[in-house]
């Protein structure tokens, strides 16, 4: 009953995934195709606290659904013509496209077919935030704290190259 | 455990649903009979001047930046806030530089004028 119902909700979310991110590259407005996109990262979250990847889950959701999106948006309103009939979204590079991503699917397929998939036997102890939080505290400590001097880093980056015009 | 997160799914669903349920109702209710003063957009009042859609000022982009390096200096605080009882002071301390390093990038936005508007 358990595993059913979690593999009926493991389809709905990867319809979910795989529509709205086919509803992102096909839409003719781009504002749209980033509300798209936000259902595609949420619907994503939902898989992640399917695998019991909570603190995961999380961060999908205030990273990529809160932060990205919102500067993804703020990336398309400074845009001019933003919604003008005369622009067409798609590029001329169709069928370089067309063999790039086809290349990919087969070398990703053949990947995914000959990796022997090895199950745990063992179950998922306690909850995921709590391991995480230990190590980030104890073995992890100094990445840890260099992730700090990473986004110090990128904030001096964007202010002098904001700064420039 | 997954199945903790039904109610949270089902809170979706109705959420959905019924959001979906209430357009549908005044679509079916309420009367519709457009006229071009009715569609134009709403701009306090005035007659409006251009389109809905404009283009945004760069500034706001720096804003999203500032914010989004934030939101992930967040998400660390939370696993730690979970193991700080039994971490203890040592894991105040680490937290504590891990601020500091970023408040130093705050006041470097903030004496750059970055987050001024001008």
């Amino acid at each position: 009953m358990e595993n059913g119902t979690q593999t009926a909700v493991f389809y709905i979310l990867s319809g979910l995934i795989v529509g709205s991110a086919f509803m992102v590259v096909s839409l003719k407005n781009i504002f749209h195709s980033a509300l798209f996109l936000v259902l595609c990262f949420f619907s994503v979250a939902g898989i992640y606290i399917l695998l019991s990847a909570e603190f995961v889950a999380a961060v999908q959701v205030l990273i990529y659904v809160g932060a990205i999106t919102v500067l993804l948006i703020f990336a398309i309103m400074l845009t001019a013509q933003l919604y003008s009939p005369s622009i067409r979204q798609s590029n001329e590079q169709v069928i370089p496209g067309i063999i790039i991503v086809g290349t990919l699917l087969i070398v990703t397929l053949s990947v995914l077919r000959r990796t022997s998939w090895r199950i745990s036997t063992q179950g998922i102890e306690g909850q995921s935030t709590v391991s995480i939080g230990k190590s980030l505290l104890t073995t992890y400590v100094l990445p840890f704290e260099v992730v700090s001097l990473v986004l110090i880093a990128a904030l001096i980056g964007a202010i002098i190259i904001a700064r420039r015009e | 455990m997954p199945s903790d997160y039904a109610f949270v799914g089902l809170f979706l669903v109705f959420g959905v649903a019924f959001v979906l349920f209430v357009f549908l109702l005044s679509k079916l209710i309420a009367p519709y009979k457009p006229n071009p003063v009715k569609k134009e957009n709403y701009e306090c009042g005035e007659v409006p001047i251009g389109q809905g859609w404009v283009q945004f000022n760069v500034r706001y982009y720096l804003f999203a930046i500032i914010f989004v390096i934030f939101d992930v200096e967040v998400v660390f605080l939370f696993p730690w806030a979970v193991v700080y009882k039994s971490l203890g002071f040592f894991a105040f301390i680490e937290m504590l530089i891990f601020i500091a390093i970023l408040i130093f990038g705050l006041v470097y936005v903030w004496r750059k004028g970055a987050l001024k508007w001008v």
